[in-house]
């Protein structure tokens, strides 16, 4: 573990003041942490992007609430059979693949864990890097259980068992344009997917910057919000399933 | 994200960094307005194509040639795709609010640079690829800016409906993607940004506008994307979302089951939203300006404030007013129809105190004024035929009449393009550090207000005549015959008003590099932009972070030396 | 500037008033049960929009003259607003409004929430891609089973809504491309489409009502008096959206049933 000299100050970066109005800008001079060499408050730039990323999770809501509604909507509607002129339910239940969505499920639930694991990891290696810094000080080898690595790991395990899935219910005869109920399917965990592709590049982004010898605190900020959407995914996952197996 | 702060140290060196792919919110915001310039003159040569076919269907224009009906549905459609997406959506927020929304509330650029630079980039690609849809094979889709299934999703209802519907659609959904990129800008950047002694409730009447117009397109695009996602399935892979059991000129379609209706909901609820996106912004700036130009304080700023979130809020529970006629419950119409009417309510309190802020003021006719005066001179009568409208039994009568294009197009095509107007000539001196011609400034306006009353108002006068919109000629249907002279009248009309619009662009133009050199703070305003030079530079305050003292609107302090108080001056305590 | 602006939104408020008093382009005359009322309705918000533009538009060109900087108006009021009046004012216009929408209600609820009485005469009308068919059930008072397979429109008019000559029902069913209807009898309307969202439009009748493939929407309406009214299609439904036209006849009970009678002799 670290030892220092309590003479030695300790530049912990300040999260920023509160009081109306927020600070002049975290870069550029006048910085809060009153080193006064420009470092930047990491602290205040984490909680920016904290609350970019609660932002950009209203419009993903939005959009698979209103996917969400239609299906709602659909399944319930009546169409007109134009034979009788008498209007009738044609919603075909679609049989799901239970255990290998559930099996996928755990894989995500995984993700979630091992992404949260790396969030800690990395924020108490983001705290301790002023002690780093010191001079003489040695806190040992950086690198701890490759945590990051297996989230996207998992998170491609993942994408390949929905992979697995689709090709499943083609073989149960549910394809695309099957029915209303099958285009639903197809839609929402394709959609779902494709976010937590997203996810997966930015966690890759993070894991290279670290080669490029990004400062930790900034790989910080990457991973800790990485990690919060990839939460949000595993959370929106799980709210499609049970959509799909209980108003199946 | 994070690793763009590098770039606030040190301005950019190269062309390409400086001008094509630039970070700084200020080059951004011109590039928005830019395109948007472009995309309006675009927009307005297709509906003079329009006014001229419905008056003279069978001509054979030079360039053009023949104008066939499928044709004029094809021009229809792109006119309002352009207009309402690449104009009204790009222009007033992503134009204006990038340059100065940082600015004013005294920050040195946007929270994300990058995700500004390709939010425009987006932008422009969603543009280019409506433009190819005229160059396909088929041409543009006639299914209207709307976009109705299930004739946007059949790709056999009509010319234009194969590929060129397709790129409508792709572009549609691009333009989503690169507007939720600039509304997670803005609104990151108002919460968080905000210099020092900037509360929120001394945010100039333009940022919350901004703010607000932002949180309505976070919303409101993600519904957008998804009915577009929908549509090109139906029309490409034989899904069956919007699509029921159909018949195409004696060929039955593969599909069965669909809702054209379900199009309509999530085309709407983002479709009334998007309304107010364009119309939010022109209020901001009218507050302002009437403000500073009257030299008296904005008459009850709170109200304001609450007003236009209020009229954020209710505009996402009014989208069934579209609907009335659709075959959507009647009880559904009467729900939509009472939260139509208490939307008008914010609406009207901000007329009110926009005349308030007239009574007892001094007020300085400059052009921007006057653009000011004009827009809510066009708000007004624009907003009175809602109540008609808001009502589902005398939509009976008027819906897809000629009266809704004249309600629509004075709100959004005039009073909110007045916005447009009013805030370039109010920031081009900041922008580009010279001052644009005061007296063709005041003909334009005249001119394009007079005229545009002259297209729109008649209008309403042929939709209670039952003309029907989206007509490309009126020789089929005998009862519209009489209606011709007052349909040629507004063809007249939009020929001479379109064509006064090139005194504006010459006008723009020609300041740009000839224009009398501006001082920094040549309307004796009181906000931020102001207290820096002109053009900013590349961190906006040349190093040093303003402190706010006052609200903005601090005009005619008793006791204070100027007839204005700066945000940011320390010594005016009588100022609030 | 000032006396400019003043004019030029006086004489726009003075010309746009000026059309709407002496209604010289104005709703046709309305020939159904429902239009004297529809046209109070209508009468009403017009007459208080009306008043609300005149004062709005009166006092915008008022204030900017009056309070133009070159006058000797005294100093600038220095206020923030007066929450009195801004309470007031909003109370106001919230009364306005919600008042005028919900007095037109109730002619909304009787026009669209209640079914057609029992002994209205029954048509289906049917939209597509670019005329309007109509059809009576005949005596048995039964519409036969349409078909999409059977769609074709060059074969005539039972074809062209495709109907199955198989079906019982169908032998008396009447299919014409015009709309006749009896004088002051209710009617209780079907409508379809087939192939895109099409709309009936019969001004006279102050009607609309958008017809949407896969829906059978039943709307009512009741026609007060004879004569030929046309039909114009409100949405837009593709390239001959503007020609799909058609013609309305009422006419008395009389001539109607002669009319029916002749055409179902036809079939025969």
């Amino acid at each position: 573990m670290a030892t220092y000299s309590s003479t030695v100050p300790v530049q912990v970066p300040k999260t920023g003041q509160g009081g109306g109005g927020s600070q002049p800008p975290a870069y550029g001079g006048g910085g809060d942490s009153g080193r006064g060499d420009g470092y930047p408050d990491y602290g205040h730039r984490l909680r920016r992007a904290r609350l970019g990323l609660a932002v950009l999770l209203a419009p993903i809501f939005m959009f698979f609430i209103s996917i969400v509604s239609a299906y709602v909507v659909r399944q319930g509607l009546p169409t007109l059979d134009e034979r009788t002129n008498t209007y009738v339910r044609d919603w075909i239940p679609v049989q799901l693949p239970l255990a290998l969505l559930l099996v996928n499920t755990g894989l995500l639930a995984a993700g979630s864990v091992t992404a949260e694991l790396a969030r800690r990891q990395i924020t108490r290696q983001a705290a301790l890097a002023p002690v780093r810094s010191i001079p003489g000080v040695s806190l040992g080898q950086e690198s701890g259980f490759p945590w990051l690595a297996v989230t996207v790991l998992l998170g491609s395990a993942f994408l390949t068992g929905q992979w697995m899935a689709w090709k499943e219910l083609a073989n149960r005869g549910f394809y695309l344009a099957t029915s209303a109920s099958s285009s639903f399917v197809y839609l929402l965990t394709a959609a779902h997917g494709i976010h937590l592709a997203g996810g997966i590049v930015v966690l890759l982004y993070a894991a290279t910057v670290s080669l490029l010898h990004k400062p930790v605190e900034a790989r910080r900020i990457v991973v800790d919000v990485t990690a919060w959407y990839w939460h949000f995914m595993f959370v929106l996952w799980v709210g499609i399933f049970a959509l799909l197996w209980f108003m199946r | 994200m994070v690793a763009q702060d590098a770039h606030a140290h040190a301005a950019p060196q190269g062309f390409i960094r400086k001008y094509i792919f630039s970070l700084d919110h200020k080059v951004i915001g011109i590039q928005y307005i830019f395109l948007a310039l472009t995309a309006v003159f675009v927009g307005m040569f297709l509906s003079l194509l329009m006014r001229v076919h419905m008056i003279w269907p069978t001509a054979v224009l030079p360039l053009v040639g023949e104008i066939k009906p499928e044709t004029y549905l094809q021009l229809l459609t792109m006119h309002g795709t352009i207009m309402v997406f690449f104009v009204l959506t790009t222009a007033p927020q992503g134009g204006f609010g990038n340059y100065f929304l940082p600015i004013q509330i005294g920050a040195p650029d946007m929270a994300f640079p990058v995700l500004n630079m390709l939010s425009f980039w987006t932008t422009f690609v969603a543009f280019v690829t409506l433009l190819a849809a005229f160059f396909v094979t088929g041409g543009a889709p006639l299914h209207g800016w709307t976009g109705y299934a299930p004739l946007s999703a059949l790709t056999n209802s009509g010319p234009g409906e194969q590929l060129g519907a397709d790129l409508w659609v792709t572009s549609i959904a691009i333009f989503c993607i690169a507007s939720l990129m600039g509304a997670l800008n803005f609104i990151t950047t108002t919460l968080d940004l905000r210099a020092k002694g900037m509360t929120m409730m001394r945010l100039p009447l333009t940022v919350w506008a901004w703010f607000i117009t932002a949180i309505l397109g976070l919303l409101a695009f993600g519904v957008l994307l998804s009915a577009g996602i929908l549509l090109l399935m139906d029309r490409n892979l034989g899904t069956s979302f919007y699509v029921p059991l159909v018949v195409v000129n004696g060929q039955v379609m593969g599909h069965k089951g669909g809702s054209p209706l379900l199009w309509q909901h999530l085309f709407w609820f983002f479709g009334h939203p998007e309304v107010y996106i364009a119309i939010l912004p022109g209020m901001g700036v009218a507050s302002q300006l009437l403000s500073t130009f009257a030299r008296k304080p904005i008459f009850g700023y709170k109200a304001m404030v609450y007003a236009i979130m209020a009229i954020g809020l209710l505009g996402f529970v009014v989208w069934g007013h579209h609907m009335f006629m659709s075959g959507m419950s009647p009880y559904s119409a009467f729900a939509f129809s009472i939260m139509t009417m208490c939307i008008g309510v914010p609406s009207a309190i901000k007329t009110f105190n926009w005349l308030g802020t007239l009574y007892k003021s001094k007020i300085r006719f400059q052009t921007p004024m006057l653009y000011a005066i004009g827009f809510v001179s066009l708000f007004v009568s624009g907003g009175l035929s809602g109540p008609f409208l808001a009502q589902p039994v005398l939509d009976i009568p008027l819906h897809d009449t000629a009266f809704v294009v004249g309600h629509f197009h004075l709100i959004m095509g005039v009073a909110a393009i007045f916005g447009m107007f009013a805030g370039m000539t109010y920031w081009f001196p900041k922008m580009f550090g010279r001052m644009m011609n005061e007296t063709w400034g005041r003909i334009h306006c005249l001119l394009t207000l007079i005229g545009t009353y002259c297209i729109f108002m008649p209008m309403h006068y042929l939709g209670m005549a039952a003309q029907p919109r989206r007509y490309s000629q009126f020789t089929e249907v005998a009862y519209l015959q009489h209606l011709l002279p007052l349909n040629r009248f507004i063809t007249y009309a939009a020929i001479l008003t379109i064509s006064a619009q090139f005194i504006f662009l010459i006008n723009l133009l020609w300041s740009m590099f000839k224009g009398p050199k501006a001082s920094d703070n040549p309307w004796e305003a009181t906000t931020l932009e102001w207290t820096t030079a002109t053009p900013p530079p590349h961190d906006n305050f040349g190093g040093h972070t303003p402190v706010v003292y006052h609200g903005p609107y601090e005009y005619s302090v008793p006791g204070a030396p100027k007839d204005y108080v700066m945000q940011t001056d320390p010594a005016q305590v009588a100022a609030h | 500037m000032g006396l400019a602006l003043l004019v030029v939104i006086w004489l726009i408020t003075f010309f746009s008033t000026y059309f709407f008093v002496a209604k010289t382009w104005w709703l046709p005359h309305g020939v159904a049960a429902a239009a004297p009322w529809i046209d109070h309705q209508f009468a009403l918000t017009y007459v208080l929009m009306g008043i609300v533009f005149v004062a709005a538009q009166g006092a915008l060109g008022w204030l900017v003259w009056k309070y133009r900087s070159e006058a000797n108006n005294g100093p600038v009021e220095y206020s923030h607003g007066n929450t009195k009046l801004e309470v007031v004012w909003t109370t106001l216009t919230a009364i306005l409004f919600i008042g005028l929408n919900l007095m037109g209600s109730h002619v909304w609820a009787s026009e669209r929430f209640e079914p057609a009485q029992v002994g209205a005469v029954p048509v289906e009308v049917t939209g597509m891609q670019f005329a309007w068919y109509f059809r009576y059930p005949g005596a048995d008072g039964k519409y036969g089973r349409t078909d999409a397979k059977l769609m074709d429109p060059s074969a005539g008019n039972e074809a062209a809504i495709g109907l199955d000559a198989n079906d019982p029902a169908a032998k008396d069913d009447v299919v014409t491309g015009t709309l006749y209807l009896p004088v002051n009898r209710q009617i209780d309307l079907t409508l379809r489409a087939v192939d895109v969202i099409h709309s009936f439009f019969v001004p006279s009748f102050r009607f609309k009502q958008d017809t949407v493939p896969g829906l059978a929407i039943h709307m009512h309406v009741t026609p007060t008096e004879i004569g030929e009214y046309e039909i114009a299609c409100a949405e837009l439904c593709g390239l001959g959206h503007y020609k799909m036209h058609g013609m309305v006849h009422v006419v008395s009970q009389e001539d109607f049933d002669k009319w029916l009678a002749a055409r179902e002799a036809d079939k025969q």
